[in-house]
């Protein structure tokens, strides 16, 4: 066990693929001599060179379809967006292209490529530079759409992407780069669509993603405080959705709530409520309740910032609502 | 001269490839816009008659190994690697045995055993992908290169000139061909386009630029022979632009209107098929009998093809859920 942030498990990821896999390569904008603008791939330049390690121009759609058409000659590129806000400037490589290829061509043409992105608020960058954008990926079909929360599942996912047949968004929250966890020694891979539950608990569910589940965590110890024992799913994956591990904490509890850093409207909770609401209606003991940051662009200001994602105390506020 | 230059020069050894092929894809056109017309098949479809001597001279060059990217108006060019008739008119029908099962269509049509990588309806989209596919073969040293049709009106969006960027800086081994038929949708070049020449626009991306007469379809390829073996010896990538006309409207629904009274008549009378027939009868390679044996029998190939993919099944229901992911 060594203890590693985010940041660098990022990484020791691509570092683990690109040793274990020649084809595959990893592009971006400032990726490699510069080792990201997150510094979240230093030192893979030196050590695997500048054919495999590529700096890019800022051209979003160009790097999209370098990394697109790569994986047609049978590369297994990793393409890097700096900020998952700017997917909106080559969100056609991804909805229209990539997302599509294997189905509109029957199969024929299989896309292995990773889309690694800078995700979320918290970080005072203000509405451009700051949007939790898993739900603008999660409704296309074609996409898995992953988004690990700890250190150790940066590695053990990030690798499960590369490895993946299908084109992979992953998303890396900004808000954690700098947090650090326990990373075991040797291989990491872990297999896509696995939650995993990161606190049992009998009274109620929650389930989070990303940054959102270190705050789960924090609702759940303050709630224990009060006697109610949360439990806490990490969801790790949107696409494909754990929806077994879900509903078989809900059975146990009664009671669901999400915590999710995007907007309200069609966030990720959204369809977890309504697959709860289908599959465990009458295993529901309260109403199924959403956290989320309100339906506005994310201010800059600290205060604004601050009230708009979801704290610990809205999380408790959302797990008293839904066992009252 | 040597006897092989010179026989190349004559294209004694190509002409009947090149000619059958312009056939082939005019015939299946003209069998399109009736299935279309007849309410037959719905949806739309962009027609390509007029265009055959830029796909066909430019594909002819095409090795194994090497990729093809076209745009919705595609069928000309994925034809023109190789791809089956049948296969062609079963997607546009809906067909089990289409091309791409009948879940592409008409816009859509890709083949990778003949290194059709894929037509796409996004105006520009396929640029940066066929770039892509350029950086993999350069990467892996494959030797292939990548080629791609597009537009006059595509050279106006984003992803026309990101892809150009990558290409010039990396030096790939990518030949992007425009097919300048004069206009978008219903409007003329000089309505969108505040530069008449296209080609200048490889001047500030470091690519060679070639202009070439896009109905000749030796001259066609010629030029892009030469940008093929450039781009095979490492020396980059090449922009050209191929000066041509659709005989149809933009799409299925469109009779033309827009077009200035003379100005089909004008390029009918260039016709790249007829304009191949009169050179063959010059030249003394082909007279107009050994061309109209061609006519038949290219047109009984089609007039078969489609016979055999109206005759196929449509998919079953359950391929719908089929190769959304792998
Ligand atoms: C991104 C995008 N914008 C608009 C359209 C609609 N559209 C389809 S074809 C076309 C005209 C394209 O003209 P050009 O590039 O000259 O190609 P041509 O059809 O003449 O072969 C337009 C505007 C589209 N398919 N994609
Ligand atoms: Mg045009």
């Amino acid at each position: 066990m060594a203890e590693m942030t985010y940041r660098d498990a990022v990484a020791a990821a691509i570092a683990q693929e690109m040793e274990r896999d020649p084809s595959v390569v990893f592009l971006g904008e400032d990726v490699a001599a510069a080792g990201g603008v997150f510094k979240a791939t230093v030192g893979l330049l030196d050590k695997f060179g500048p054919e495999r390690v590529v700096d890019t121009p800022i051209a979003e759609q160009a790097i999209l379809g370098a990394a697109m058409g790569a994986a047609m000659t049978g590369l297994r590129p990793i393409a890097e967006i700096m900020f998952s806000d700017f997917l909106a400037v080559c969100w056609d490589l991804v909805a229209n292209e990539i997302a599509k290829t294997r189905y509109m061509t029957n199969g024929q043409v299989s896309l292995p490529l990773v889309i690694r992105t800078g995700n979320g608020g918290g970080v005072r960058f203000g509405a451009q530079h700051s949007q939790s954008v898993e739900n603008w990926a999660m409704m296309i079909p074609g996409i898995k759409v992953v988004a690990p929360s700890t250190p150790r599942d940066v590695i053990g996912l990030l690798a499960a992407a590369v490895r993946d047949p299908d084109p992979v968004l992953f998303f890396e929250q900004k808000s954690l780069y700098a947090t650090k966890g326990e990373v075991e020694e040797g291989e990491i891979v872990d297999e896509l669509g696995r939650a995993t539950v990161v606190r049992e608990g009998r009274d109620v569910t929650i389930v989070a993603l990303a940054a959102m589940v270190p705050r789960a965590q924090a609702a759940a110890e303050l709630l224990a405080a009060e006697g109610i024992d949360a439990a806490v799913i990490d969801l790790r994956s949107l696409v494909p959705l754990d929806v077994t591990t879900i509903a078989n904490s809900v059975v146990a509890t009664g009671h669901l709530v999400t915590v999710e850093e995007n907007p309200r409207l069609c966030g990720w909770g959204a369809e977890v409520a309504s697959i709860v609401a289908e599959e465990c209606i009458f295993d529901l003991d309260g109403p199924i309740v959403r956290v989320t940051t309100p339906h506005v662009p994310l201010p800059a200001a600290e205060a604004l910032e601050d009230a708009a994602m979801p704290s610990p105390e809205r999380i408790v506020a959302g797990v008293r609502h839904s066992l009252a | 001269m040597t006897a092989v230059y010179e026989a190349q020069a004559r294209c004694e050894d190509i002409w009947e490839t090149l000619l059958d092929s312009m056939l082939r894809i005019r015939y299946f056109e003209n069998e399109v816009k009736a299935l279309f017309g007849s309410g037959l098949v719905r949806g739309s479809t962009h027609l390509c008659q007029g265009q055959e001597a830029t796909v066909v001279g430019a594909c002819s060059r095409l090795r194994p190994g090497d990729m093809m990217a076209s745009t919705y108006r595609g069928h000309g060019a994925v034809l023109a690697t190789g791809a089956s008739p049948t296969a062609a008119f079963a997607e546009i029908l809906g067909r089990d045995p289409g091309l791409c099962g009948g879940k592409g269509g008409s816009m859509h049509f890709t083949d990778l055993t003949h290194g059709a990588i894929g037509s796409n309806a996004i105006v520009g989209a396929h640029l940066p992908i066929a770039v892509g596919a350029a950086f993999g073969a350069q990467h892996l040293k494959s030797g292939a290169v990548s080629l791609a049709f597009t537009g006059d009106g595509s050279t106006n969006i984003g992803a026309f000139h990101e892809a150009l960027n990558l290409a010039g800086i990396w030096k790939l081994p990518v030949v992007i061909v425009i097919e300048n038929n004069h206009y978008g949708e219903y409007s003329p070049l000089a309505a969108t386009t505040p530069i008449s020449a296209l080609v200048d626009r490889a001047k500030s991306y470091g690519i060679r630029g070639e202009v070439v007469d896009g109905n000749d379809v030796l001259a066609v390829r010629n030029v892009v022979g030469e940008a093929f073996d450039r781009a095979r010896d490492g020396n980059g990538p090449t922009l050209i632009e191929a000066d041509t006309y659709r005989f149809e409207g933009h799409s299925r629904s469109d009779p033309g209107k827009y077009r200035p009274p003379g100005e089909l008549e004008s390029w009918l009378a260039r016709d790249p098929i007829e304009r191949f027939a009169d050179l063959l009868k010059e030249r003394e390679i082909a007279g107009t009998e050994i061309v109209e044996a061609h006519r038949q029998q290219v047109g009984a190939e089609i007039a078969a093809a489609l016979q055999a993919a109206k005759a196929a099944p449509e998919p079953q229901p359950e391929r719908l859920y089929e190769d959304v992911i792998g």
